[in-house]
């Protein structure tokens, strides 16, 4: 019998339950200094001067360093398509762009010592205009990189096609605000580093990426990725934020080498909400047109995306936002523009989605404001335009090819399991009774892309000669679990159990080549590469076994029943792992391993339905989240444990961004949620269990038949909730909210609503 | 100063400066790392262990008011011949943890909860648990995991 569908439980866990994980801040670094950054309070200013004089002479201090000590070239562009003049100094240099931005690093023997002694550092700033608002960042009247000329960092206009709404009997635009959230995974940013007398630079990184890490610090210090060997421990937590490469970790590698001793650096959570990437930030101006009959035929779609103070990975999401722009749906005409622009706030970055969230934001809104505006259901609107089953692949108008999809299965399942009439029916009669708590449900049909940006990934597994196997991924999970799924592959391939193989990832000396773990990758580009190497060390233990066997290749057999080879017909006759993994040493000295690099599979594209059930106070604005049902299609499941979990988090995160949460800064550029009492970081007591389904439809595109899972929670939950605040209101008038959806929004829309009916 | 506490059993004793919290006391005095730090405004419940028996934020104690108590970490919830606690257990099965990071905080918390209301409803799960954060499961399968927990008389020790 299979493993692969099975709800294994991780392997992992004993660990963390008992001891709890290692995080770089638990390692043990005998004689390491503690780094602290000194961070502008300001959020655009000229440095006039920076007084380190007192803090060096400060009890424990060992160094203070500033940008022109260090000599360093500034941060890379992203994928060579952000501007040479915005990129990021190492250190500030000059000019200060953002409340949180690093001035100096002090080196001090304790981390108290350091913290002391930060404050004896004088900062004299020139303040300068602050832009916050991305829409006044674009008028250019305050510029925030002089040699740039300009706020805008990229732009993709196809050039619109000004006819497109011709001859649409409706059409609605509205404005959009995917709002600025903080990833705050619960470890925060991370890192230490010391040189080995070989003059090797050894690095620990709170990353998802390892050998991304070892690439980026190499160049930045100069050196050979060879150079560098990074290890990423347990890693609390990503979400993408923690995908790419930091100034403060090049300081880091750079004050080891430069005092020949360790350092490490963890940031407070204050630091890194304002450190630490920040995701979304998109305003979009979104049209919708088609005809009384429920058929959509148009959609445009116009972002304008917050790149924060220095374009980083939130410059090129729009890319994302683009290719997924006309979702589920078959659209004869969809376009989407975006211009990306730099803003005195912190760097925007790879956050749970990144960039497809804010497309299904888009659309699945516009449809509900379509159905609206047509007074027809929008279950009935979706079902109405939905690309048929049969139609794939399908390709979008704006060129996306869709590898597979049972859309309608997933919307039919979802209003099934929440029982939609009943909830329609509960809805009209709250409505005709004027129920203070009136009910809303919400629909999201959401169609993603996972492993989007095509890359391969490195797999292998070894049989030691003790029957043992070892397996090394390229991908570098942080609570996802391929410890558990990669064992899974494999036992299922060479039919040992999952106790007897090792994974091993994270390392970049051990794991040669890696990728990392981000986009909802792993599973298609990493699973697929492991999967891949068990099936060739299956082929080369079958060559041992027919010269052990003296028996021809095509007659060997493997049980995977009982892990042993024997030729076929002579089942009795049978070698184990062990032996053919002893016998491969013995004949050539190499051990039994096979590796693979995995050329890009191409990416996929899960799909499904979320309904999601929302109370809403209409006299205080509260909204409870009632009931959240997913339908979520990943194609393959090889855990649904694991899938699950995924899904949850996803969820939470979604409903987290449509009710809650929002980084908000004042008209100056301060921030005013910069730690987790200001920040509305969602809370078990504000959501409910969810209803989690799966449909199986297997993609194509890759052997294993699976998809990403990863981040469709997100994806499909934010628009469910947000639409169902929206419906729970449409009797009163109101068509739209603004996410995060608070009791003051909330109830600033009924009251505008009713406002706009009495005048 | 010279603050001494029972950790997990054991009288540990160590020279600490009078800010020391409690939390850094457990990581570095004593070298037990499973107690977390996830925060600096008592918002996330990461490093939550029990003194006296109740859940605290081991980042808001002095380690010096903490001098002659008695403090459980995730280290030493485990039986003493090495089985889970239930807790542990249920958020086994349960997969009620993902990265780890808040799940030592998360398991005292419930443990303490468990303690005070041996059968909690699904809400009083997670009012209870308002003071600790996560980000990687949505709580649901936490969730789960206290209420399968409840179920074990077991728990309550
Ligand atoms: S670290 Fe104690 S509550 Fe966050
Ligand atoms: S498991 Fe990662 S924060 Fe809870």
């Amino acid at each position: 019998m299979s493993i692969l569908g099975n709800r294994v439980v991780r392997r992992e866990d004993p660990k963390f339950l008992s001891v709890g994980g290692t995080y770089v801040a638990d390692l043990d670094l005998p004689g390491a200094l503690h780094l602290v950054f000194v961070r502008s309070s300001m959020a655009h200013a000229r440095l006039a001067s920076i007084d380190t004089s007192a803090a060096e002479a400060a009890p424990g201090v060992v160094a203070v360093f500033t940008h022109h000590d260090l000599g360093l070239a500034p941060m890379e562009t992203v994928v060579g398509m952000t501007p040479e003049a915005m990129t990021q100094p190492i250190l500030a240099a000059g000019t200060v762009r953002y409340v949180g931005e690093p001035i100096a690093a002090l080196v001090a023997e304790t981390r108290e010592a350091a913290v002391d002694a930060a404050e004896l550092v004088v900062v004299d700033y020139e303040p300068l205009a602050a832009v916050v608002d991305p829409r006044v960042a674009r008028r250019d009247e305050t510029i925030l990189f002089p040699d740039a000329g300009t706020n805008t960092a990229l732009t993709l206009d196809m050039g619109r096609d000004e006819a497109m709404f011709d001859g649409c009997e409706v059409r609605v635009q509205q404005v959009i605000v995917n709002q600025r959230v903080a990833p705050c995974p619960l470890e925060v940013r991370s890192a230490a580093a010391f040189v080995t007398p070989e003059g090797r630079v050894e690095f620990r990184s709170s990353t998802q990426a390892p050998h991304g890490v070892r690439d980026t610090l190499a160049r930045a210090l100069a050196l050979e990725p060879d150079d560098v060997h990074v290890i990423s421990p347990d890693v609390g937590g990503g979400f993408g934020a923690k995908a790419t490469v930091y100034t403060e970790d090049i300081v880091v590698g750079w004050c080891a080498r430069h005092l020949g001793r360790p350092v490490r650096w963890t940031e407070t959570r204050s630091e890194s909400m304002l450190g630490l990437g920040h995701g979304r930030g998109q305003v979009q101006t979104a049209t919708i047109g088609g005809s009384r009959d429920g058929t959509i035929t148009a959609f445009d779609l116009a972002v304008l995306q917050d790149c924060g103070a220095y374009p980083g990975m939130g410059t090129v999401l729009p890319f994302m936002t683009r290719t997924m722009v006309s979702g589920v749906y078959t659209i004869p005409k969809a376009e989407c523009s975006f211009e990306s622009v730099v803003t005195n706030t912190t760097p925007t970055t790879a956050y749970r989605g990144a960039g497809r969230p804010e497309a299904a934001a888009a659309i699945e809104r516009m449809v509900d404001i379509f159905a609206a505006e047509i007074g027809m259901d929008p279950a009935e609107v979706r079902r109405r335009n939905l690309i048929a089953s049969d139609a794939f692949p399908y390709t979008t108008p704006v060129g996306t090819v869709y590898d597979v999809g049972e859309y309608r299965r997933t919307l039919d399942i979802a209003l099934d399991v929440a029982g939609y009439d009943e909830l329609r029916t509960e809805q009209r009669r709250r409505r005709d009774a004027g129920d203070p708590r009136q009910l809303g449900v919400g629909l999201s049909c959401y169609v993603e892309i996972t492993n989007g940006i095509p890359e391969g990934e490195y797999g292998s597994v070894e049989v030691r000669p003790d029957g043992t196997v070892v397996v090394r991924t390229g991908t570098s999970p942080h609570g996802q679990g391929h410890v558990t799924a990669w064992s899974m592959l494999v036992a299922e391939q060479l039919g040992v159990p999952i106790e007897d193989i090792e994974v091993i990832h994270g390392d970049t000396d051990v794991v040669p080549r890696g990728v990392g773990t981000f986009g909802s990758r792993s599973l298609q580009a990493g699973g697929n590469a492991v999967n891949q190497a068990a099936i060739d060390v299956v082929e080369k233990a079958k060559d041992i076994a027919a010269d052990l066997f003296e028996a021809a290749r095509e007659d060997i057999v493997l049980d995977k029943s009982r892990g042993v080879f024997h030729v076929v017909g002579t089942p009795a006759l049978a070698r184990g792992w062990a032996e053919l993994a002893t016998a491969a040493v013995a004949a050539g000295g190499n051990p039994l391993l096979a590796e693979v690099d995995l050329a890009s599979p191409g990416p996929t594209f899960p799909f499904g339905t979320h309904l999601a059930v929302v109370e809403v106070d209409t006299e205080t604005g509260h909204v409870t989240l009632v009931r959240h049902v997913a339908v979520d299609d990943a194609g393959r499941i090889v855990n649904p444990l694991l899938a699950e979990g995924q899904v949850h988090g996803g969820v939470a995160q979604g409903v987290a961004q449509a009710l809650l949460e929002e980084v908000v800064y004042d008209g100056d550029g301060n921030p005013l949620t910069a730690n987790l009492a200001d920040y509305s970081f969602i809370s078990a007591a504000e959501l409910p269990s969810f209803e989690t389904l799966f449909t199986e439809t297997p993609t194509p595109v890759n052997p294993l038949g699976a998809k990403g899972i990863g981040e469709s929670g997100t994806i499909g939950a934010t628009p469910a909730v947000h639409n169902a605040v929206v419906d729970a209101l449409a009797h009163l008038g109101v068509r739209h909210v603004d996410m995060p959806a608070t009791p003051e929004r909330v109830w600033n829309a009924i009251r505008d609503a009713a406002e706009r009916k009495g005048a | 100063m010279r603050v001494t506490i029972t950790v997990n059993g054991t009288v540990e004793s160590h020279d600490v400066e009078p800010r020391t919290l409690l939390v850094h006391y457990l990581r570095e005095a004593v070298g037990l790392t499973g107690t977390n730090v996830g925060c600096d405004t008592t918002s996330c419940g990461a490093c939550t262990v029990l003194m006296g028996g109740e859940s605290v934020k081991s980042c808001t104690v002095l380690a010096a008011q903490a001098d002659g108590a008695d403090v459980t970490t995730i280290e030493g919830l485990a039986r003493p011949d090495g089985r889970l606690h239930p807790v542990q257990q249920a958020f086994r099965e349960h997969h009620g943890l993902q990265c780890g990071f808040c799940t030592p905080g998360m398991v005292m918390a419930i443990t303490s909860l468990l303690r005070e209301n041996p059968a909690p409803t699904e809400r009083d799960v997670r009012l209870g648990l308002e003071g600790n954060l996560c980000r990687c499961t949505g709580y649901h399968n936490i969730v789960a995991a206290a209420l399968a927990a409840s179920a074990d008389p077991e728990s309550r020790s």
